[in-house]
């Protein structure tokens, strides 16, 4: 069994609210010298069987049609070994 | 025979039973829809109406986009269909790549429910014949998710083809490009906007206007006259 995850941004030029909200609330924390905050999501997808390539192109689609809204997100997929790692 | 209007219902969807309301006061007779049925019910024209579907989890209108109603829906839209979408519905059209855009957080990050004033752009469309261009109305806003966002380039391309069909008035509510309120499809039969017209139909509630009715009067109009 494999993780694929799969991580979730907006694109740089879209305004993230809810990232800004966060940043500004870090001096009051004590927290200084973090100039940008953005916030994103990330996924983790427990594959049953192999992640060959055929499985990978099967997640690229789902990230790209339902995960992400690629009119103002980016993604990225990435294979995580997990358990029984490769023999 | 009068027109048959559909209202689908997904799980989460709160305005369902105001939207049927404001079909049948304005002379048409309203269709409840179900969102595991694929059946339209050979509808004349189709409401997706308010409310936080699934929950809005993922984004809001992401899972309702995948929904059975919505495969046909999609289908009979691009061959003309007449849809409506207020609010959670017009988050669900543009995930469904009907409408251009999509909507983020509000800039403000606050819910927020207030009667907008709008300027209709647009009185050539399925919903909105009965308006005139130019026309200031105001109809009640509620949402966290309305913040019309698209590239420039979409959104010069829907200036120049007078696709903006609403925009905001004195206060842009909440960070919306161009004070986008609603926006229409190409052929003019998919639209959809964030205030929420089937609210301000009858002069006893809310605000005291009807400045929504001519939505569905115009859509009334559009199909006895087909």
């Amino acid at each position: 069994m494999a993780r694929v995850v799969v991580d979730v941004m907006l694109k740089p030029e879209i305004l993230d609210p809810q990232g800004q909200a966060v940043q500004r609330a870090l001096p009051r924390l004590g927290f200084d010298g973090i100039s940008d905050v953005r916030q994103g999501k990330r996924f983790e997808l427990e594959v049953d069987g192999p992640v060959d390539e055929a499985a990978l192109a099967r997640i690229h689609e789902l990230a790209e049609s339902f995960l992400a809204n690629t009119v103002i997100e980016d993604f990225t997929v990435k294979v995580e070994e997990v358990a029984e790692a490769v023999k | 025979m009068t027109a048959r209007i559909g209202v689908v219902t997904f799980p989460g969807s709160l305005d369902d039973r105001d939207t049927q309301r404001a079909i049948r006061i304005a002379g048409a007779e309203p269709v409840a829809l179900w969102h595991k049925d694929k059946d339209l019910k050979q509808v004349d024209a189709v409401v997706l109406c308010g409310g936080f579907s699934y929950g809005d989890y993922l984004r809001a209108g992401a899972i309702a986009r995948f929904s059975p109603v919505m495969e046909s829906l999609i289908e009979q839209a691009k061959a003309g269909l007449p849809v409506l979408g207020i609010c959670n519905g017009f988050q669900i059209l543009t995930e469904a790549h009907l409408l251009p855009g999509t909507m983020l957080r509000n800039n403000h990050l606050h819910f927020i429910c207030r009667d907008q004033k709008l300027r209709v752009e647009n009185d050539r469309t399925a919903w909105t014949s009965d308006y005139s261009a130019g026309q200031e109305i105001h109809i009640p806003l509620k949402n966290i998710d309305g913040q019309y966002v698209a590239d420039e380039r979409t959104l010069d391309e829907l200036e120049a083809e007078g696709r903006v069909a609403f925009r905001y008035l004195d206060v842009n509510p909440n960070g919306s490009l161009r004070d986008i309120a609603g926006v229409t499809n190409e052929a003019g039969n998919v639209v959809g906007l964030m205030p929420h017209p089937e609210h301000a139909v009858e002069s006893l509630i809310g605000t005291g206007r009807t400045d929504g009715l001519p939505f569905f009067t115009s859509i009334l109009k559009k199909l006895v006259n087909a």
